[in-house]
């Protein structure tokens, strides 16, 4: 659970970022603009949000303090995305792409699985997956700036290409899909190994239409493997809407045709989510094979920093959802309607987030780039690169 | 020591992979039941059931795939394309996911599979069951790279393979399969990967090659023998790494090297052992570097005279050595 800290670390953060004489006016415009949506500086009026949920959270086993921790998850993970915008149109980092608008269909299926057995092969907007499971807001803000120090590459990678070993989410890549298949094979070894765990994997709408995913959703029904497939349906792949995707309004459907069930969950109501969760989770330990999950959600940013949504789409959808569904604040009604959330315990949670936020950024944001030489180094397990330097010269000097 | 036919290497050392390992599968397509369209797995279902000798579904890039998975659970997967031509589907669990795993993780995880796949021409295959596809993978960091069509090397080089940290690519000679024996001792030895073997010595020329090549290549060495055309033969094994000091030290001895491959001629391993026997050796030349491969077409076609057009016979081996010795 966030705890409360100093302000000063905000304080600081903040000055050190006015400093910087790359920022674009209009960038940082924009970034304000940004930081003004949801989150870390307010989400609006609560009262406006629609009633909350369908799923009842007694029935689900769940009590007060797993709630609040799910909440805290979301907005953890809504937290650190919003600044990694704001640092990006202030020129501090080159790249984002977005977990926002999905955060509750990642942490309620995060939230039913068991953490240090169980698998996630997850995809690039899985930030939220990633929290719950774990990983520390310094890591996530390291990833940003591709430190030395980040666990999930080291700075090899982009933003968004989670791999964590001792959190069991295998290293996944930018190609759509792949990790699809390394999810079966995932749970091809738990079913041969005769351990009882799951794996789940997520993808986007989008990564439906490639080859890797229904040979991931094939080899797991055929084998009756113990995974999840996740569909993070927001609607778009990059500029594509879904009808350039698929001729079917669900990708659910498509569930029976591979001989699992196709469940369709409100990607905004993270009880919804973890009702189905825990189902497909039951089923999977069980031996009954695999389930298709499609989250209905959101993609309330651009596909990534580089992209203007602004081409392809009205941003007036983005508002309506925003403004009157957002996953957090149907959340927020729900605790607080239920007497677990006061608001004095909302802006401890808020104010306690803001400072790790902070504090992750301040250090990440000067530790230590990765050496020249790293680029050489785990190709293999015993290291065997040539650098530039042993290219230059008319005497082979080994291999090594 | 007992005399093996190459199909019989590779079934027998998989089948005492499996008996000592039980973290060993095997996974592919008709390995199970049938025991491989090539026979290549023959037994081994019978021996290990469905749950270690995997009939999968017929979809390469989800066999890989799977396989990589496996591997980051605990597993060690074999796993099998029926024929190295159809390996393309997986170019992407292979090049962009096996070979990177360690690399973009930093060290993080690892990706110890085995993928074999059997290559080459001679057996009526035509464009989609003959072709030489090894030098796609050379090229690419991150992998370990076996062409072969020797039994004795096939089991030291495949048991090796399977303890490799990282992901081994092994290309079985598949007209070898049945064509190639030899002695290959009883003990599990290893041979390392990276390391060439002088298969013939001499001090006239340097045959370098692999695969069934180095067969060709000893037949052609045989009748060159007559006229004291000493043939050094060096079987490269390994097509990454490269065993670059085995390569330098033929090439110094003799002075003169003719390259050989079954693959096409250009973009192939040929050009990457010129290369450096060019930079590192240049000053022990007596004569320039030939390279004898397959033609710049697409493949061999199925009409028998294509298919003996296109490939690299001893004769023609022959023909280009005798040459590169008047140089």
């Amino acid at each position: 659970m966030a705890s409360t800290r100093e302000e000063q670390a905000e304080a600081q953060v903040m000055a050190g970022m006015q400093d910087s004489a790359e920022v674009h006016p209009i960038a940082a415009e924009e970034a304000t603009a940004q930081a003004n949506m949801t989150g870390e500086n307010g989400d609006g009026a609560d009262e406006a949000f629609q009633p909350a949920t369908r799923a009842n959270y007694r029935d689900l086993g769940l009590n007060g303090d797993q709630l609040l921790e799910m909440y805290y998850y979301m907005l953890l993970a809504r937290s650190l995305d919003e600044r990694q915008w704001l640092l990006n149109r202030q020129g501090k980092i080159a790249f984002v792409i977005s977990c926002q608008g999905q955060e509750a269909a990642q942490v309620g299926l995060a939230y039913a699985l068991e953490k240090g057995k169980d698998f996630v092969c997850p995809y690039y907007r899985d930030l939220g997956f990633m929290v719950t499971l774990g990983q520390t807001a310094k890591d996530v803000m390291l990833s940003v700036w591709g430190r030395a120090e980040n666990t999930d590459s080291g700075g090899k990678q982009m933003p968004g290409h989670f791999g964590h070993r001792k959190l069991n989410v295998p290293t996944g890549s930018s190609p759509i899909g792949t990790q699809n298949v390394h999810a079966a094979g995932v749970a091809l070894a738990f079913k041969l190994r005769g351990i009882d765990g799951v794996v789940t994997t997520q993808i986007g709408e989008g990564g439906t239409s490639q080859g890797d995913w229904h040979e991931a959703m094939n080899f797991a029904s055929t084998m009756k493997l113990p995974m999840i497939m996740m569909v993070e349906n927001n609607k778009y792949a990059i500029s594509e809407p879904q009808d350039r995707q698929m001729a079917i309004k669900n990708v659910a459907d498509r569930a029976p045709g591979y001989g699992m069930p196709g469940v369709i969950v409100d990607g905004n109501d993270v009880l919804d989510v973890y009702r189905a969760a825990v189902e497909a989770v039951r089923r999977a330990r069980a031996g009954e094979g695999p389930t298709l999950i499609e989250a209905k959600v959101t993609r309330y940013t651009p596909h990534s920093s580089d992209d203007d949504d602004r081409r392809y789409r009205d941003r007036a959808e983005v508002e309506e959802v925003k403004n009157n569904r957002d996953a957090i604040a149907i959340f927020r009604k729900l605790l607080t309607d239920e007497g677990i959330l006061t608001s004095e315990l909302d802006e401890k949670i808020r104010t306690g987030i803001r400072a790790q936020v902070d504090e992750a950024t301040e250090y990440a944001m000067s530790a230590p780039d990765p050496a020249p030489s790293d680029l050489y180094r785990h190709v293999y397990a015993d290291q065997s690169e040539r650098t530039f330097d042993s290219q230059l010269s008319f005497e082979w000097s080994g291999s090594k | 020591m007992a005399i093996k036919l190459l199909i019989e290497a590779v079934r027998e050392t998989m089948l005492s992979l499996m008996e000592q390992d039980e973290r060993v599968i095997v996974l592919g397509e008709d390995v199970g039941k049938l025991g491989g369209v090539l026979r290549t797995t023959d037994g081994l279902w019978k021996r290990f059931g469905d749950s270690r000798v995997i009939d999968s579904p017929l979809a390469e890039s989800s066999i890989v795939g799977a396989a990589v998975g496996a591997s980051m659970n605990g597993l060690l997967p074999i796993a099998e394309i029926q024929f190295s031509d159809f390996i393309f589907p997986a170019f992407n669990a292979i090049v962009s996911e096996a070979a990177r795993i360690r690399y973009r993780s930093n060290n993080d995880w690892a990706c110890p599979i085995v993928i074999r796949a059997p290559y080459g021409g001679g057996i009526h295959g035509a464009l989609y069951h003959s072709q030489s596809p090894e030098a796609f993978f050379a090229h690419v960091p991150g992998l370990k790279v076996v062409a072969t069509a020797s039994p004795k090397d096939l089991k030291g080089l495949l048991r090796s393979a399977l303890y490799d940290p990282d992901p081994v690519l092994i290309f079985e000679h598949k007209k070898a399969y049945r064509l190639i024996k030899e002695e290959v001792p009883d003990d599990d030895y290893t041979i390392p990967l990276g390391k060439a073997e002088v298969k013939r010595a001499g001090d006239s020329l340097s045959i370098i090659t692999y695969g069934l090549m180095t067969y060709h290549a000893l037949a052609a060495a045989e009748k060159l023998a007559q006229d004291e055309i000493n043939v050094e033969v060096l079987d490269l094994r390994s097509l990454r790494p490269l065993d670059v000091e085995a390569i330098l030290a033929t090439a110094q001895k003799t002075g003169r090297v003719l390259v050989v491959h079954e693959d096409n001629l250009t973009g192939g391993i040929g050009g990457e052992v010129s290369a450096l026997i060019a930079q590192y050796a240049f000053s022990y030349l007596d004569a320039p570097i030939m390279r004898l491969a397959g033609p710049d077409v697409p493949a061999m076609g199925f009409n028998h005279v294509f298919e003996e057009e296109f490939l690299v016979s001893p004769e023609r081996i022959e023909r280009a050595a005798r040459k590169l010795a008047e140089y």
